[in-house]
């Protein structure tokens, strides 16, 4: 793939944007399906394999002046129903065509509290972007309106001029709500529920607030101070945080009710313990889950190695197994540390792959080498018990399985080696065990899911629970959508005991 | 932010402080640890175990012995200080009922977390025959406060500076092999330590439970870098421990594990000592 420099990108926008500003409403499907694409300004593939700046650096206000141009504005929003959270889209596409701006952000506003982080992370290929009008007449959806970028912009554009707006608050209601968690779904659910006059009180295990915003998504793709102002936005709002509290171990989930006077409770406690490969050789010095490289590279800045106290591996060959967007921020990730050779080993083909398809072109022009139809079989260890090799099995597409996807068949006899100091295990993760062991009347299922109604109550009363820790791995996004229900429930529950309160004083 | 209400040295290495951290002291049991950090932004997480707490006082004890940069700088703080990252109490307590005799076998700065379990196995009316030992005698600690609960008492150390010269293993084997065997053993050490007391109780079939302090990142069970072989099964030191049977724990590749970053580790320590110096030498 050829690199366009930003300049190049602004300089041609600026030049063809003059051909459509005379006749932004008069446009016909047709026209407006010949307008150009809006490629994404990136920083240069080789100077930014060696830093944590983020790689994609956003549209310029003609280029999205011009994508927005591409909208058709369709009559049934299928973009709309396709969006988690239901984003008026077309809405506020129309008003950065017509560099409306702050109406734009006051549409998405409506909807998403966090277009920063949702323009940035969602995949937008296999939502809004999939059925998008445009994509499909040019029968490729990698050409449908880059809704996610417009998104980005209009949240970035914002914070640029100051002009991010703090939601209103109704009236103190004197009920409280703890949330446990301080990632995607948390971070919803006390804006939604803080909106309503409760108080929010956020518990977090960790140092610093995001929860896999922070741990898991590299800056590169999330920096820091995008997660620093969305929650100084919360801050702002009244919502309380608490860190280095360990809900289940530094108090009980039913004390926050039964002894701290909570009302209600959110638990948004995330993805937990990572799954191996449960192969020969997993358990030697070089193999790592995506979970502990990433949190020891984010989280604890081990990538600043000048500065962090929390060492890093370091690497020359690495392997990361796995086909997500995990995956993908890991070997990104392990290419900035220094690694030479990055290898992703994944069992299928790129079309099944998982991860976003920004971030696999990112990766790629990075130099990060795919094996597909491959697939590990053991790690080999050295003497010292280090990661030496790796033994790789080849694999062919056979029928289709239940998730839709061809399944991958080993092909015998096809064993080969490749040659790595490190293995990066990135199949997903199961459930974060420390609720369900501390609070054993909590139904979970054999997974350690925990098991919701559909408004996301849990088995026992004024809890509810959203995130990860349901659906086990999903999306951000996705997190986002189950908070946004939980927390319409809580509140929902919460008016109605304040009504019941009201009708028994009076 | 916890800030430190005592601080006492106990040995050359070994220091024992006082936190104030109320939740903590009344949610704490014995066996459990924390995870501390002394910079938010590029400190690392060092677990330890809670040595004690007082519920009055709402504080935690921790005994730690300065092995690496984040432990000498800790070591550093002062009474009045604060600690800006301190949480817990993580991992499973120690289950504690009448098993009959128990062993408590502590080795080194080990002594710290044996301490309270001796306690409240005591507490729950078993006889407790307790062995300490240490390379000598400058690195025994808690002796007094040991002896105090012990039903039996051996001290040893391996250069023979104090008490008897013996390793921990030998007055353990000793122990096994009295007409009553003992009905458990509980051993608290350096992981080679606990090695070996698993290997001299194994032919007598007496049940161990050692308590491993592996690697560990976020210490609530997400990152997976504490994971252990426990027989066939993979276990995570923060939430299926930090306890967990000697006899089928495969030490040799945790300590392998524990080695992972002794280089770059080595290294930062080094750097940090020459600066400490050079600064040191500015200052005179």
């Amino acid at each position: 793939m050829n690199h366009h420099t930003p300049e190049q990108l602004t300089e041609e926008a600026k030049k063809i944007i003059v051909e459509y500003l005379d006749k932004i409403d008069d446009m016909k499907p047709k026209e407006r399906i010949k307008i150009p694409p809006q490629e994404m300004p990136s920083q240069d593939p080789i100077v930014r394999s060696s830093n944590l700046d983020e790689v994609a650096l956003g549209y310029t206000i003609e280029q999205a002046r011009i994508e927005a141009m591409r909208c058709l504005q369709c009559v049934k929003k299928t973009c709309v129903e396709d969006c988690p959270v239901q984003i008026d889209i077309p809405r506020f596409i129309n008003h950065i065509a017509h560099a409306e701006f702050e109406s734009a952000a006051a549409v998405i506003k409506e909807a998403s509290l966090l277009p920063a982080i949702c323009g940035r992370v969602c995949p937008q290929e296999t939502q809004c972007q999939s059925n998008c009008a445009v994509g499909k007449a040019l029968k490729d959806v990698d050409k449908s309106v880059a809704i996610g970028r417009l998104e980005r912009f209009i949240a970035d554009w914002e914070r640029a001029t100051g002009k991010i707006a703090i939601p209103e608050v109704k009236p103190e209601t004197g009920k409280k709500v703890a949330i446990v968690g301080s990632g995607p779904a948390g971070l919803v659910v006390a804006a939604d529920c803080r909106r309503e006059g409760h108080h929010v009180t956020i518990f977090e295990a960790f140092h610093k607030l995001g929860g896999v915003l922070r741990y898991g998504i590299p800056e590169f793709r999330l920096p820091n101070d995008i997660i620093d102002k969305e929650i100084e936005v919360l801050k702002a709002m009244g919502v309380e945080f608490k860190t280095n509290f360990v809900v289940g171990r530094t108090r009980k989930l039913t004390d926050l009710i039964e002894k701290d006077g909570y009302h209600a409770i959110f638990v948004g406690t995330g993805a937990g313990l990572p799954m191996f490969m449960g192969i020969e050789g997993e358990s030697l010095v070089g193999v790592f889950s995506a979970n502990e490289y990433l949190t020891r590279a984010n989280l604890m800045r081990a990538f600043d190695k000048g500065h962090a106290d929390t060492p890093i591996y370091n690497s020359v060959n690495v392997a990361v197994l796995g086909g997500g967007n995990v995956a993908m921020d890991a070997a990104r990730m392990a290419k900035r540390l220094g690694a030479k050779n990055v290898y992703v080993v994944y069992r299928r083909t790129e079309v099944e792959m998982p991860a976003r398809k920004e971030e696999v072109a990112h990766a790629k022009e990075e130099g990060i080498e795919f094996y597909f139809l491959q697939n590990a079989k053991k790690i080999i260890g050295d003497e010292n018990g280090r990661v030496k090799a790796m033994e790789c099995l080849r694999y062919e597409l056979g029928e289709p399985d239940q998730s839709g996807r061809r399944r991958p068949v080993v092909i015998p006899n096809s064993e080969f080696i490749l040659d790595v100091d490190t293995v990066i295990v990135a199949i997903g993760n199961g459930s974060n065990p420390l609720i369900s062991q501390t609070t054993p009347q909590m139904n979970v299922n054999k997974w350690g899911n925990i098991i919701v109604d559909e408004t996301q109550k849990t088995s026992i009363d004024r809890i509810f629970a959203g995130g990860d820790i349901v659906l086990g791995a999903a999306t951000v996004i996705l997190a986002m959508g189950e908070g946004r229900r939980a927390a319409a429930s809580i509140n929902k529950m919460l008016a109605e005991e304040i009504e019941k309160e009201k009708a028994i004083i009076n | 932010m916890a800030k430190i209400l005592v601080k006492k040295q106990l040995s050359k290495d070994v220091f024992l402080m006082r936190l104030h951290a109320p939740l903590i002291a009344e949610e704490r049991a014995a066996g459990q640890f924390i995870i501390l950090q002394i910079d938010d932004d590029y400190g690392e997480r060092i677990p330890l175990t809670i040595a004690d707490a007082s519920i009055d006082e709402g504080s935690i004890t921790i005994i730690f012995q300065v092995v690496g940069k984040s432990t000498l700088q800790l070591s550093q703080m002062d009474t009045g200080d604060e600690i800006p990252t301190v949480v817990g109490p993580l991992g499973k307590p120690t289950h504690i009922e009448k098993f009959g005799t128990v062993v408590c076998v502590g080795g080194g700065i080990g002594v710290a977390p044996l301490h309270p379990i001796a306690q409240a196995l005591k507490k729950a009316g078993n006889h407790v025959i307790t062995i300490i030992g240490a390379r000598n005698k400058d690195l025994i600690i808690l002796e007094e406060e040991m002896k105090s609960i012990a039903d039996e008492f051996i001290l040893c150390t391996d250069d023979g500076s104090y008490g008897r010269k013996a390793l921990v293993t030998e007055p353990l084997k000793e122990v096994c092999e009295r007409d009553t065997k003992p009905n458990m053993v509980i051993a608290i050490g350096p992981p080679i330590m606990m090695k070996f007391c698993s290997e001299t109780t194994r032919p007598y079939g007496v049940f161990t439970q050692v308590s491993l302090n592996t690697i560990m990142v976020d210490g609530t069970g997400m990152c997976g870098g504490c994971r252990v072989n426990v027989g066939k099964e993979v276990k995570f030191v923060c939430v299926d421990g930090p306890e967990f049977d000697g006899h089928l724990v495969d030490f040799d590749n945790m300590m392998s594990r524990l080695n992972s970053y002794k280089k770059i580790e080595q290294e930062a320590h080094s750097c940090f000592m020459e600066q400490e110096i050079k600064q040191r030498e500015g200052l005179l």
